[in-house]
């Protein structure tokens, strides 16, 4: 039997830099069936209806994390998010929040990239070995404890849900954070003292107030909440223990 | 020349935008009546020491009508800022894992609630007899 097409509105909240001076919403009629993403209704507008209107995409298969949206307020990837869920009804779009909107749906992920690069994301051997000596040996239990946070894939939906990053983007964020620790929780790296820095200082940990929303959204169960309120917890130890070490506490 | 021009959208009345961030701020806000109600045991505490007519004094403006409202919305209040912290709590809980498996987030609330409810109850029965 034919699947009956039904029809859904989507209103795109567009933002054309060279004519417009404010966001403006532009409501598209978009032909769909149950088996139909938001990201493949996003296409079709692109493809029959105004070819102007750009947004990223790439994989399909929300590994990706190009496609992070607002779908009627909320940061999902449109990739893994069906259009059948807001029918009947209209799907309101609008570029990942907190973010500057570069065109339509393309935001400016600058702040986010240069965050990326400043915490030493990658491990740094505590003890490097040749080639002739092997490979870096670590059991399953050490795996367990950074595994979580290694599977973020850098959608910033969590910045989209965060609004500390909103109100501040001084504020380092979730998912950097969470890749931060993902590597201080690493047995085979060295570099935490580096990291830590980052970690204790005001665009550190301090600046989240467990809203919360980060994990929530997050479409690979990374918990950046947790990552980072795991390390206020790791931040208050470390002032202590230079506190004690130093025997006039930790200054600076 | 660029033909950037980058729009940057305002924060304005960004709690009211999703539910989960009324919550949140719902949460927060519970600590104002933790404070009043610490003020209010403070008062007490004084009156205790000034004498036994102060004191009574005192037992007697919490009989008023709006005391009771307020113990009760503080109440509210308190159950709320309980129920929701002990929710976000194994956020600040280290990985931990028995038997080689990870012990999941909703197992360490729920063993604060019961720890919480019988702490409750305890503290309730003491106080009534």
């Amino acid at each position: 039997m034919a699947e009956v097409e039904k029809t859904i509105e989507i209103a795109v909240l567009r933002y054309r830099p060279e004519k417009d001076t404010k966001p403006v919403s532009q409501t598209f009629e978009v032909p769909f069936t149950d088996d139909m993403s938001v990201l493949q209704g996003v296409q079709y507008i692109k493809d029959y209806l105004d070819g102007s209107l750009s947004f990223r995409w790439s994989c399909r298969m929300a590994i990706c994390g190009s496609c992070g949206m607002m779908l009627n307020g909320e940061p999902k990837l449109a990739c893994s998010t069906f259009l059948r869920e807001y029918y009947p009804g209209t799907l309101q779009i609008e570029a990942l929040k907190h973010f500057p909107i570069e065109k339509d749906l393309v935001i400016d992920a600058s702040d986010f990239i240069d965050k990326l690069g400043s915490i030493t994301p990658y491990i740094v051997p505590a003890e490097p070995r040749s080639v002739e000596q092997g490979e870096y040996l670590q059991t399953p239990a050490q795996k367990a404890q950074y595994d979580q946070f290694s599977a973020c894939i850098n959608c910033m939906l969590c910045y989209a849900a965060c609004p500390q990053y909103g109100l501040s983007t001084n504020f380092t964020g979730p998912g950097i954070l969470a890749l931060l620790h993902r590597y201080n929780a690493d047995s085979r790296d060295g570099a935490r003292e580096t990291r830590m820095e980052i970690v204790n200082s005001e665009e550190g940990v301090w600046g989240c107030t467990l809203v919360g929303y980060c994990s929530e959204v997050c479409p690979k169960e990374v918990d950046p909440a947790k990552a980072v309120n795991l390390n206020k917890v790791n931040s208050t130890m470390d002032y202590f223990l230079r506190f004690f070490a130093s025997g006039k506490g930790a200054g600076k | 020349m660029s033909a950037r021009d980058p729009y940057v959208r305002p924060m304005t009345s960004w709690w009211l935008k999703n539910p989960f961030y009324v919550r949140y701020m719902i949460r927060e806000a519970t600590s104002v009546f933790v404070v009043l109600y610490a003020f209010v045991l403070l008062g007490g505490l004084a009156s205790l020491v000034k004498g036994e007519t102060a004191y009574n004094a005192w037992l007697a403006s919490l009989a008023n009508p709006l005391a009771i409202f307020f113990h009760l919305m503080a109440t509210a209040a308190a159950l709320y800022h309980t129920v929701t912290w002990f929710r976000v709590s194994p956020k600040v809980t280290p990985l931990l894992f028995v038997g080689g498996y990870r012990v999941p987030d909703g197992l360490i609330t729920g063993v604060q609630y019961v720890i919480a409810a019988v702490l409750y109850l305890i503290i309730f029965t003491v106080a009534w007899t």
